[in-house]
């Protein structure tokens, strides 16, 4: 048993919390407001291997582990969840389902242009109609000779404006529900795929989020992403790995907040004091704390699983639902120690609590990980 | 071309505390880093490797925990790394470090040798200047740029107290680069991955090509006389005044302290 991190992630943290703080956090406010997708952070990501960071060498990545790639999104969203999200979704639910089922090919095609950041990619499984219940799917995919046709529409994507390829689900045979959904890889410029309306959201608000409209869109077969019929358990095995993206970016919501709220504490006089020298103040940074380190312990063990080849989807779906709820708690609690500035844009706080909330619900709602966990006890 | 750039790690902390006794510099509990200037002259070395091609090597000396700065250069593009460490280096001022280190160089071929201008931790700007003089080599002091003709020369910009120079120079030179010259460049995710993989070479004293007695205590002729932490400025007189009356106040106040007569 050992809790240190090794050489070289520390070598890593000392990089992406530089990165984070030089790069990143001068343009979270900013990019929050005008809902923009921080485009040059991703070209900056991209030269330095942030876009890659668990993608093996031969296809162009970092090379690097899940624990270092959930030190990345932690790091990053501790000062923009927006710019953690985007990093998460390209590399976790592409990236992560064209290296684990795709053909050498598809690796030889995708992979070391989503590595290098040249590409941005996305997913799509969500549709109006099939939320947490993803049987639900009315994207269909028809086989015609060579091609297959793909009609329907998936929303609530991330980076979907700004992306290259995508993963998608569709039904390929409908009267077989979740067994005749088929995975698929997009590319942006497939004719009859388009980019549909652009979400306006609470928080995250620079992260692209948007529907992708498929009006006989023609596919050739050879973008078929694992094998017929197979789709859902893809998408499955995706957001396993995706929740440990999730729940990395939910724990460094959580930090970011509680780095906020120490700083303000100190210099905040009333009565006479500080207010850090309130034991109120005190007990609420420690339970903050706490569970934000409860949080960062299961996230690193989740993907310390992951990288261990060790089966990790109760792990993941455990470091999501805790981190997500601890995220909200403790954000919630950094805008009241905040007080009245905490609820104005001044602050990040204000931010922070508003990109709290959709942790608990993409990739899976918190009731949706409190079914993995309880189902795995009860098997 | 061949280029080597000497790094030191220093304390990263402007609150350096101060040994009273000893007039050393406490580490301990301070977090350390790759010296600035020394980080600008290895970027403007990686920057020569992107545009024209070269190999790059860093030298250090120092303790063994330097082993960290030697690693993010791995992790930041270089091709080879020393390390130069053993008991007979300790205790070196600026003299004794540029004797091993030029003892160190005179085993290594190089076209180009780079240092940062000083440390943050002594701040003396000695040792860059005092290898030039042990390797009897022509040095160009506190660049701001540097290109390469792909042959034989180097133009520089240095910076000057009155401005800046344009200097042609050479290969083989040494010159000492300033903080301002660049923004060095974030270790890379997969250099970061490989960083522990790349052999560090330890060099002690028998590697090295120099007199014993030039080193460590022995060599260093310079002794503290006294080291004190600098006092806090007093919070200064505040006027709040229209600018006419606001200047004869400045120009008095500068007579008072016999700045101005």
């Amino acid at each position: 048993m050992n809790f240190s991190l090794t050489k070289e992630q520390m070598l890593f943290q000392q990089m992406i919390k530089d990165f984070a703080e030089r790069e990143v956090k001068p343009l979270a406010a900013e990019v929050d407001d005008l809902e923009r997708f921080p485009i040059e952070t991703v070209e900056k990501m991209a030269r330095i291997g942030i876009m890659g960071i668990p993608i093996p060498k031969q296809y162009g990545g970092a090379g690097g582990t899940n624990v270092m790639y959930s030190m990345a999104v932690e790091e990053l969203s501790a000062v923009c969840a927006t710019t953690g999200v985007i990093v998460s979704a390209h590399t976790s639910l592409c990236a992560a389902p064209i290296l684990e089922h795709g053909t050498e090919a598809q690796k030889q095609k995708y992979l070391p242009k989503l590595a290098s950041g040249e590409w941005i990619g996305a997913f799509g499984l969500t549709e109006p109609n099939a939320g947490t219940d993803a049987s639900g799917q009315q994207t269909t995919a028809i086989e015609d000779g060579d091609n297959y046709i793909i009609n329907g529409s998936k929303i609530f994507i991330t980076n979907a404006e700004f992306a290259h390829v995508y993963v998608i689900m569709a039904m390929t045979d409908k009267s077989q529900g979740t067994r005749g959904i088929t995975a698929f890889i997009i590319e942006k410029n497939t004719p009859g795929f388009s980019i549909g309306k652009k979400e306006k959201k609470m928080g995250i608000r620079g992260s692209a989020t948007c529907e992708l409209v498929f009006e006989n869109c023609i596919l050739p077969k050879e973008n078929l992403l694992g094998k017929l019929s197979k789709g859902f358990g893809i998408a499955m095995k995706t957001l396993d790995g995706g929740r440990i993206g999730i729940a990395a970016q939910a724990l460094g919501i959580a930090q970011g907040a509680i780095d906020e709220t120490v700083k303000y504490v100190k210099e905040r006089k009333q009565f006479g004091r500080p207010i850090s020298a309130f034991q109120n103040t005190q007990f609420q940074l420690a339970d903050m704390n706490t569970k934000t380190e409860a949080s960062r312990m299961l996230v690193r063990k989740a993907a310390y699983k992951k990288d261990a080849k060790l089966p990790y989807s109760v792990d993941a779906a455990m470091a999501k639902l805790y981190a997500s709820e601890t995220a909200m708690e403790v954000t919630n609690k950094a805008v009241q120690l905040h007080g009245g500035y905490g609820y104005t844009r001044e602050y990040p706080v204000e931010r922070m609590m508003r990109d709290a909330k959709i942790t608990e619900i993409y990739e899976g709602t918190s009731e949706v990980q409190k079914m993995v966990i309880s189902a795995n006890m009860l098997k | 071309m061949k280029i080597v750039v000497c790094i030191k790690q220093v304390p990263d902390t402007t609150e350096i505390k101060i040994d009273p006794k000893t007039g050393t510099l406490i580490r301990d509990g301070v977090p350390s880093i790759m010296n600035p200037d020394d980080k600008s002259g290895l970027e403007m070395a990686l920057q020569l490797k992107d545009e024209k091609g070269a190999h790059v090597t860093v030298i250090t000396m120092g303790p063994p925990q330097a082993d960290l700065i030697l690693r993010e250069a791995y992790a930041m593009g270089v091709d080879r790394a020393i390390h130069l460490t053993d008991r007979k280096f300790a205790g070196a001022d600026t003299l004794a470090t540029s004797h091993a280190l030029a003892g160190a160089l005179r085993k290594i071929d190089f076209d180009l040798l780079i240092t940062g201008r000083q440390a943050i931790d002594g701040d003396t700007a000695q040792v860059g200047p005092q290898i030039a003089e042990h390797l009897d080599l022509p040095q160009v002091s506190y660049l701001e740029n540097l290109k390469f003709d792909g042959d034989k020369t180097f133009t520089m910009k240095r910076h000057i107290e009155e401005g800046y120079q344009m200097l042609e120079v050479e290969a083989p030179c040494v010159v000492t680069v300033l903080s301002s010259a660049n923004t060095p460049r974030y270790m890379n995710v997969g250099g970061i991955v490989d960083a522990y993989q790349n052999e560090v070479e330890l060099w002690g004293f028998n590697e090295i090509e120099v007199d014993e007695k030039d080193l460590g205590l022995k060599g260093s002729p310079t002794s503290v006389h006294k080291a004190f932490s600098r006092g806090l400025k007093p919070s200064g007189e505040l006027y709040e005044v229209e600018t006419d009356e606001a200047v004869g106040i400045i120009i008095k106040k500068l007579k008072e302290k016999f700045i101005l007569n």
